[in-house]
């Protein structure tokens, strides 16, 4: 997996750019903005599988302790809110040309930021929460209840009064990809970011289990002193 | 589960001594609910529309500051570590904490809601039933998740902050949930808000169940 | 591994190889110790040797991070819950809610504990502790050595066989501590077991049938009962020796 993830990823986003701004063509309603569509959209799937990551590496934190699994569950949170925060970002760059707003509390977007939320939440409480160990049980917990969260939220945002009902009708995705390519470009850029994402979580855990080696080095160090002196 | 009624008992007669918490969230909600009016400042004829917004607002943040009480009365004494070295499941210490906290917030609802009534000149007699069922059900729901992470906040640095910071986003859905009931109720009632009923009732299932299964991991090293 | 034990039975408490450990800082690093039946074990130790710790997995609070307890012949990983009914601990937390009195703290872990015929139990242990009259009082307002007894009436209010004591001598005055050393005589020639940390060797050597000695997470010697001065030498030459 060293180096081939690497590897893989940056050919599959070279063809992605490519597909994107090359090949496709311009859609008719929305102009050239409407090639960001393809990031937006890949984005939330990779936020997506992020954050379902996060509560399976959790269960099984909780269920065995394991270090490699609580590693995980904080590099795919990190991930997750990246490609979260990209979806927040790259949506109003969308919405403005388009729907003449930034921002607007349809379904979609309110989950988003909703579920950005809980994940920076999570987040901050292991920045935090103190250096216990049993907060990285208690971030677990937050991982489960908040995966958990996500149908109700879906089903919930359905409840709110949209401020530009046609908008909610054809948001994104849904207008027609009519041309065949369209379809390959979402296809390929989704696997380039959920590729990309793969990457920074696998350095992110190299990262955190460098960071507990160095942490046990040092423990051990200073009570190899403490015995000498 | 005797070991919830035991503890849930032993919550109240502690509540009752003091009365400090039940007074507090009674003089903090009604402090809430005239910030809130006051600052809409509205005319008495938009008052009644502001009615849900106001109401679950100030239940919401009265109800984070009151739910920290429960936990933070353990840490006395490491009085929490004598229920746990105890024959009692803590899941059973959930649902007798979850329980105080129920009755705490109810009380407090009583109190505050016929107040919103009152300042926001509504009446509220009509759909009195079905307005009890969604403070019933925005109650639980809200009581399931903050007595987990009510555990989890008292046992961490930053804990002031640490409580809203991880409860808001989770309560979400159900202060859309509770705010679109309470305003199809008073529209005219129940029937029109079975959507957002069938919202709480699964949020209050779904998370009573998961903090039933995940406290364990909580409060056992 | 001497001392009284009941023919068949599996001792109460049996460790091997207990470690506590997170980060590389490891708080136990392998503790290996049985207890029989009719034990009364001194724990000894400097500060920060784990003392408190051990305790604490003893009682099923901390798990710990490898090694293996069993007590009763139980495996504290599977710990039912009738399992902690057996348990008796004292910490260095009374356990108690300061605004209820001692009556009614007392009552409420009898009721966690299901101890039978629980009002009785309470007042007799009240009487034990000395705090008939302010068992009524709530507990906010009782002195180090109040607090003190009235945790250890907690700890015994379930008649546990094995009793887990750290530092019950600690806030008691001289009448108070002969008072208590001659219950733990009692509950010894019952058949329960005992283990106490403590600092005072002097207040710990009269009752104690072995001594063991904690030092850097491990279990550095056990004696069996000799007098105070042995065991404060032997004690010495541990922390001295550096391990």
């Amino acid at each position: 997996m060293g180096r081939v993830l690497p590897a893989v990823t940056c050919v599959a986003m070279l063809a992605a750019l490519y597909l994107v701004f090359m090949v496709v063509p311009t859609e008719q309603q929305m102009g050239i903005v409407q090639r960001i569509f393809y990031f937006h959209v890949s984005s939330a799937w990779m936020a997506f599988i992020g954050f379902f990551l996060v509560a399976g590496a959790s269960a099984v934190y909780l269920w065995n302790g394991s270090r490699a699994a609580d590693r995980l569950a904080e590099a795919a949170a990190e991930v997750g809110v990246l490609f979260c925060s990209l979806v927040l970002v790259t949506g109003p760059i969308w919405a403005r040309p388009i729907w003449g707003v930034w921002w607007t509390w349809d379904p979609r977007l309110t989950m988003t930021v909703i579920l950005w939320a809980i994940y920076a939440s999570y987040l901050m409480l292991r920045a935090f929460g103190g250096e216990d160990e049993a907060v990285n049980r208690y971030a677990a917990v937050l991982g489960i209840i908040g995966v958990l969260d996500i149908p109700i939220i879906m089903v919930s945002v359905r409840l709110l009064r949209g401020m530009h009902p046609a908008v909610i009708a054809r948001n994104e995705g849904g207008s027609g990809l009519v041309d065949p390519w369209m379809r390959i470009a979402l296809l390929v850029s989704a696997v380039a970011l959920i590729l990309l994402g793969s990457w920074l979580m696998q350095l992110r855990v190299r990262m955190g289990r460098l960071g507990e080696e160095m942490a046990t080095l040092r423990h051990e160090e200073e009570a190899r002193r403490g015995e000498v002196a | 589960m005797r070991g919830a009624l035991v503890i849930f008992r032993k919550d109240l007669s502690i509540e009752w001594r003091t009365r400090e918490g039940l007074s507090s969230v009674l003089v903090l909600g009604l402090l809430l609910l005239v910030v809130l009016t006051v600052a809409h400042d509205a005319p008495p004829e938009a008052a009644p529309a502001l009615a849900p917004s106001v109401l679950w607002a100030t239940f919401l943040f009265t109800g984070l500051l009151g739910v920290q009480r429960g936990f933070l009365l353990e840490r006395e004494n490491d009085c929490l570590a004598g229920l746990l070295v105890s024959p009692v499941d803590p899941a059973a210490i959930y649902v007798g904490k979850l329980g105080a906290n129920v009755a705490l917030l109810a009380i407090m609802q009583l109190f505050v809601v016929p107040l919103v009534g009152l300042f926001l000149h509504l009446d509220l007699m009509p759909v009195l039933p079905a307005l009890l069922v969604v403070l019933a059900l925005g109650n639980f729901g809200f009581a399931a998740l903050a007595t987990l992470f009510a555990a989890i906040s008292v046992r961490v640095r930053a804990r002031e902050v640490m409580l809203p910071l991880l409860l808001l986003p989770l309560l979400v859905p159900l202060l859309i949930g509770t705010v679109s009931a309470t305003r199809s109720v008073l529209a005219g009632g129940l029937a029109l808000a079975t959507d957002a009923v069938t919202v709480l009732v699964a949020f209050d299932v779904i998370f009573a169940v998961a903090g039933w299964l995940l406290f364990a991991y909580v409060v056992r090293d | 591994m001497s001392g009284v034990g009941i023919r068949g039975a599996p001792p109460p408490l049996v460790a091997e190889g207990l470690v506590r450990a997170y980060a590389g800082v490891r708080v136990l690093a392998g503790v290996d110790l049985t207890v029989e039946a009719g034990e009364t074990l001194a724990l000894l130790g400097p500060n920060g040797a784990g003392k408190t710790t051990l305790l604490r997995v003893f009682a099923l609070l901390l798990r710990p991070s490898a090694g293996h307890l069993a007590l009763f012949g139980v495996d504290a990983r599977s710990a039912p819950p009738a399992l902690r009914r057996r348990l008796g601990y004292l910490a260095h937390e009374s356990f108690c809610y300061p605004d209820l009195s001692g009556a009614e703290n007392l009552a409420f872990h009898a009721r966690l504990f299901q101890v039978p015929a629980a009002r009785e139990r309470v007042d007799a242990l009240l009487a034990w502790a000395g705090l008939e009259t302010a068992g009524r009082r709530p507990i906010r307002f009782y002195s180090r050595g109040m607090s003190q007894r009235l945790a250890l009436a907690r700890a015994l209010l379930h008649e546990p066989d094995l009793l887990l004591l750290d530092e019950p001598f600690s806030g008691l005055d001289p009448a108070a501590v002969e008072t208590l050393q001659e219950r733990l005589v009692t509950l010894r020639e019952a058949g329960r077991a005992i283990v106490l940390t403590t600092h005072d060797l002097d207040r710990a050597a009269p009752i104690a049938t072995r001594t063991a000695i904690l030092h850097r997470g491990r279990i550095a010697s056990v004696l069996d009962g000799r007098g105070a001065d042995d065991v404060a030498a032997a004690y010495r030459a541990v922390v001295a020796g550096g391990r």
